[in-house]
């Protein structure tokens, strides 16, 4: 018991440094370009966290995802844009209201059918929603986008807007980490592992499917939302599969059968794309083999193996 | 709308059909066979349009010859990706979203590997020598291309019918497709019937891309339009219903030339409103019958 709660104390003080570590980016840079990639770090890091809600803990794989995603950024986006900057907070509660409303109905189809008819299920809803933006280009801008997204009043600061996202983006996680490991979250387990057992136990599978979508869905589109007054643009590629093929490969990257992986994943994504992505135009060739590399021989995550590594080789009374 | 502008229609969306035919009928396969969802096979389609382009563009081969020879390497390739890869993860936990995020990664690796070799630019590739002009009856003309495109689709159709129906190698595969295990047991060596039939489904992709490419231009997107309407296809049809995915292609194909011909802003649009009618009401696809599960 003293094991467990130390563990639980190693827990906190470890996320106690990373958020301490993001918290003095602005203090210790006040390069906006560095600023800019700290906030696309957390941003992406609750859009992976989100999906792997439905991924990795309810076995639901969706590539559909950017849906809700693009449906946070563009309420964020079309309101500035039409009515003002000073309604872009009114914005993101918009979005994710729509979200709510948009995923619950779509979940009540999507749901109806498993495995790999949800996943293209999915896709095809967000590719239809990508379809839609890009050629309703009075309404939404099409290719071009909305640029000039400029948060209102304090936020407009650099930092004041770095912390915003800073302390919405752990309160989420904070939050998605009591749902994983609440009782919900156990049954969420369930359902991946032997739905006609959760069947037996008197609970409805299907209904905790589509909890759980709504819940992925809404947290996607904060992060949407948040992202539009990081880059103060969007763009119809918020929309487009391969921005839910990326929250895919950051949880996959991260680990998925860790909690915390996929945000450890976007971290590392977003960095190496950083480092090596501005560098050259074939991005999308290393992350393929890198990726193809880690499906096939580390299917795990670095969060995965890491811990398994510490299993093997950490002191005895660990493993106990 | 008169007669003649049905018929030019028409025969529009039967070419647009046999494409799709023959890049979903091998998606269809492989997940009857394998259960496997490669999500890859529009890259698949898209370097068979750039080898096509190759072999007879740059090369000077024979339109027929370049269509072959682009048959033989693209199967090859694929059957290259099944051996090395996708064999890798048969069984393993979690399975499907491991095979959708591998042959994701494909998608990534092959169209950078194309603009790395080809370029970003557009090609283009010349229809073949006997088959530039138009057929002309009545007041309605027919590009002799597009009736060619749908003659090899149909001799396709028969020729694989006639595989799977008749064939001991085709009888294996649809056996594999109802029980693997047993299949094995009988002494049938099942994962190479898989990579073959990974190695025709690709060859039959590249060969549509080859097919494809004097009517639409050659470009390193090609792959995930073609994808996301095989996809429509297959799920339309019912996943690894052969005869299904000949229906559904036909079905998308007409929509999508009349859709052009009335809408063409939203014709795209058309074909994911079936998509999503089909799945509220038959998720099992249109052209199967329901199963016990």
């Amino acid at each position: 018991m003293t094991n467990n709660a130390a563990r639980r104390i190693n827990a906190t003080a470890l996320w106690g440094i990373v958020l301490l570590i993001f918290a003095l980016v602005p203090v210790f840079t006040t390069s906006a370009y560095k600023i800019n990639v700290a906030s696309h770090i957390l941003v992406w890091g609750l859009f992976a966290v989100s999906f792997n809600m439905l991924w990795g803990i309810t076995g639901m794989l969706s590539f559909g995802q950017a849906l809700y995603y693009g449906l946070g950024a563009y309420s964020v986006g079309l309101m500035v844009e039409h009515m003002g900057s000073g309604w872009f907070l009114p914005a993101i509660a918009l979005g994710l209201v729509m979200a709510i409303a948009l995923s619950f109905l779509l979940g009540l189809l999507v749901i109806r059918v498993g495995g790999v008819y949800f996943t293209m299920l999915t896709l095809a809803f967000a590719q239809l929603a990508w379809q839609i933006t890009f050629k309703w280009y009075d309404f939404t801008g099409g290719d071009d986008g909305i640029q000039g997204i400029i948060p209102p009043g304090i936020l407009e600061n650099r930092a004041a807007y770095y912390y915003f996202v800073l302390v919405l983006v752990f309160l989420s996680i904070w939050m998605l980490k009591r749902m994983a490991y609440s009782p919900f979250g156990m049954i969420l387990r369930c359902v991946q592992q032997n739905p006609d057992r959760v069947r037996f136990l008197g609970r409805r599978v299907r209904r905790n499917q589509l909890r759980v979508y709504v819940v992925s869905s809404f947290f996607a589109a904060l992060a949407g939302g948040l992202m539009a007054g990081v880059d103060s643009s969007i763009h119809t590629d918020m929309f487009f599969w391969t921005t839910s093929g990326e929250a895919i490969l950051m949880s996959v990257l991260g680990g998925i059968n860790q909690f915390f992986g996929p945000f450890i994943g976007a971290a590392v994504f977003i960095l190496i794309e950083d480092s090596i992505g501005a560098r050259t135009e074939f991005w999308p060739l290393i992350i393929g083999s890198i990726m193809l590399i880690m499906v096939i021989l580390f299917p795990k995550g670095i969060v995965g193996e890491v811990l398994r590594l510490k299993a093997r080789f950490g002191k005895n009374d660990a493993r106990r | 709308m008169d007669a003649s502008f049905f018929f030019t229609q028409a025969v529009s969306g039967l070419t647009i059909a046999t494409l799709l035919f023959l890049v979903a009928s091998g998606l269809t396969l492989i997940f009857g066979v394998g259960k496997v969802f490669n999500f890859a096979h529009g890259s698949f389609y898209m370097i068979g349009a750039y080898f096509g382009y190759q072999f007879s563009a740059v090369w000077g081969a024979n339109f027929f010859l370049s269509l072959i020879l682009t048959g033989i390497c693209v199967g090859l390739v694929g059957m290259l990706m099944e051996f090395l890869f996708l064999r890798r993860i048969y069984g393993r936990a979690n399975e499907g979203g491991f095979q959708i995020l591998l042959t994701y990664c494909f998608i990534l690796i092959i169209d950078d590997l194309v603009k790395l070799i080809w370029g970003t630019e557009y090609k283009s590739l010349a229809r073949p020598s006997g088959f530039q002009g138009a057929f002309q009856m009545g007041d309605i003309f027919i590009p002799t291309y597009n009736l060619l495109i749908i003659g090899i689709g149909v001799v396709a159709v028969i020729l694989a019918w006639w595989i799977l129906a008749h064939t001991r190698p085709g009888r294996v595969a649809r056996a594999a497709a109802v029980d693997r295990e047993t299949v094995g047991v009988l002494g049938v060596n099942v994962p190479l019937t898989m990579t073959v039939v990974f190695g025709l489904a690709t060859a039959m992709g590249g060969m549509a891309g080859t097919l494809a490419a004097p009517l639409r231009t050659v470009t390193p997107g090609a792959g995930i339009e073609v994808i996301i309407d095989s996809l429509i296809v297959v799920v339309i049809g019912g996943m690894g219903n052969f005869w299904g995915a000949w229906l559904g292609a036909i079905l998308i194909g007409e929509v999508n030339a009349f859709g052009v011909a009335f809408v063409p802003k939203w014709a795209t649009l058309f074909s994911f409103l079936i998509l999503v009618i089909v799945l509220i009401f038959k998720p099992e696809g249109l052209f199967t019958s329901r199963k016990v599960r």
